[in-house]
């Protein structure tokens, strides 16, 4: 991909950009050669089959992962290789909703949701309280939840939890993995509906993945599809439907038969 | 398969996992000394590791001492038998059995915890949450460990050597019918500093060890319940081993001429 693809009209840089990511596994190659790019203020939902790198690519933008091969530049920085108190730094930008919640188990839900506050800016733990409570409404839920520890919650308010600490710090690009997965379709839309307000009012970017149509035609600006490591196709969420594309066509309609062949065993 | 290729590929499985821990205990020492610090987590951990720990190292040295007192005496029970049995107490109890005996016992409650805490929560990717709260987990969930580890041992141990010569103490005077006033005054005669000085160094040796060997395999679980399960086995296991063989290294190191 070349450098002027990857900025907007108003000349800068893409907030993210991903250059011909490789990573694999031992003799498992994960990432083939992945391109894609995220203009500010823009919300992508990636889609996907399981197993076709979806997670791994998050991760190696987060760099929970390193690529084998490629870049990934973050605000026009290149930031592939980052470690240390350069990737801490690098991190405050970003906030991440993990697909089990990952709530920290040892810490009540309010200490959960003001940890990057606490930690990652340092301010004092009555003012973190006070922002964490705040999140916590704006998901929907009330002070007495944040006594509670993770534990005594259910899987939705888990999730909400999640989500008020991925904005607790009011980060400029979010991160949502399977955000609805494991939800009852109604709790899946509420969580939908308040991804889209709290990235809205932060006018964040966000990045998506999730196998869930109904969530991705609801949170994304753009829709690409992910397949054997590699983007196949990315476009409006309103073309989606229309893309030409036999896997997109496949996967939306979530059709056994098509291009795409599960590893299945005949019995 | 070729057998000449098993041996290899067993050796060079071998020297992997032994790099992979070096580099992880050279990264934990590291970020010991770096800023920033969690002084929260290492007050929990201190608490944890040490006031917790304090009736199993107890009452394993309490009976130690006791039963050292009781053997001892069935072959000392000639001439000069009280001298004799609170030399061999005192001499046992703070050189070895003190630090060995709480090592070991440390090693299956804290070993064993940390590994299945650092393990759930990397599988869980409560440690990748970390990393994308800007929280070093290194600095976060494994410097406090160690820290405690390394201080906390040592006062365990100097509380387990009281009450182990005070095990030998009560089998003494209260079965044995010694005099007590003899028998304290001969314990103070055993006691030197050489001894004392060389089981707590064993200690903060051993509260590294176990620390390390419990945030190394929890750290690297893979795979769910089973990958913890058996993060939490080799933690235990690993730490166990490491203590028996330190101690023999200190020993030398203190006591050979």
């Amino acid at each position: 991909m070349s450098a002027a693809a990857a900025t907007d009209p108003a000349g800068r840089p893409a907030m993210i950009a991903l250059e011909d990511v490789h990573k694999a596994f031992g003799p498992k190659r994960v990432l083939n050669g992945l391109d894609l790019t995220i203009g500010r203020g823009e919300s992508v939902v990636v889609i996907g089959g399981s197993g076709t790198g979806k997670s791994v690519m998050m991760k190696n933008v987060l760099g929970l992962l390193e690529p084998d091969r490629g870049r990934i530049m973050v605000d026009g920085r290149e930031t592939t290789h980052l470690h240390g108190n350069e990737r801490v730094q690098l991190m405050q930008r970003f906030g991440m909703l993990f697909q089990g919640a990952a709530l920290f188990d040892s810490l009540p839900v309010w200490q959960n949701v003001a940890f990057g506050l606490i930690q990652g800016r340092h301010l004092d733990r009555p003012a973190a309280k006070a922002i964490a409570l705040d999140k916590l409404g704006a998901v929907g839920l009330g002070a007495e939840v944040g006594e509670l520890f993770p534990s005594e919650l259910s899987g939705g308010m888990q999730k909400r939890v999640a989500l008020a600490r991925a904005i607790a710090t009011e980060p400029e690009i979010i991160f949502f993995d399977e955000p609805t997965t494991g939800l009852d379709p109604i709790m899946g839309d509420v969580i939908n509906d308040l991804i889209v307000k709290c990235v809205r009012e932060l006018g964040a970017t966000a990045l998506s993945i999730t196998h869930d149509m109904a969530s991705a035609r609801k949170i994304a600006d753009r829709i690409a599809m992910i397949h054997e490591g590699r983007i196949i196709w990315a476009g409006p969420v309103d073309q989606v439907d229309d893309s030409g594309n036999p896997f997109v066509d496949q996967f939306i309609n979530g059709r056994a038969e098509g291009p795409i062949r599960m590893q299945v065993r005949s019995l | 398969m070729n057998p000449l290729r098993r041996i290899g590929r067993a050796a060079l499985a071998f020297l992997n996992g032994t790099g992979h821990f070096v580099l992880f205990m050279a990264r934990a020492v590291s970020h010991c000394v770096r800023p920033p610090f969690y002084p929260r987590q290492v007050i929990r951990q201190l608490i944890d590791i040490g006031y917790y720990s304090l009736p199993v190292v107890g009452l394993t040295t309490l009976f130690t001492g006791m039963v050292l007192a009781l053997q001892s005496y069935s072959s000392f029970a000639d001439v000069g038998a009280e001298t004799a049995i609170a030399t061999i107490v005192v001499l046992a109890v703070t050189r070895e059995l003190a630090p060995v005996l709480a090592g070991l016992m440390v090693a299956g409650r804290i070993g064993a915890s940390m590994a299945a805490e650092i393990g759930t929560m990397r599988v869980t990717e409560q440690i990748d949450a970390l990393t994308t709260l800007s929280t070093n987990p290194f600095k976060y969930l494994v410097v406090p460990r160690i820290v405690a580890g390394t201080l906390m041992l040592p006062c365990l141990v100097l509380v387990g050597d009281i009450i182990g010569i005070f095990g030998g103490f009560l089998i003494g005077v209260y079965k044995l019918g010694f005099n007590p006033g003899t028998f304290i005054a001969s314990s103070w005669d055993a006691l030197e500093t050489i001894g004392v000085i060389s089981g707590l160094v064993k200690a903060a040796a051993f509260g590294f060890t176990i620390a390390i060997m419990g945030c190394y395999h929890g750290y690297q679980s893979r795979g769910g319940a089973q990958g913890v399960g058996a993060a939490t086995t080799n933690a235990v296991v690993s730490a166990s081993i490491l203590i028996l063989v330190l101690n023999y290294v200190i020993t030398e190191l203190f006591f050979s001429r």
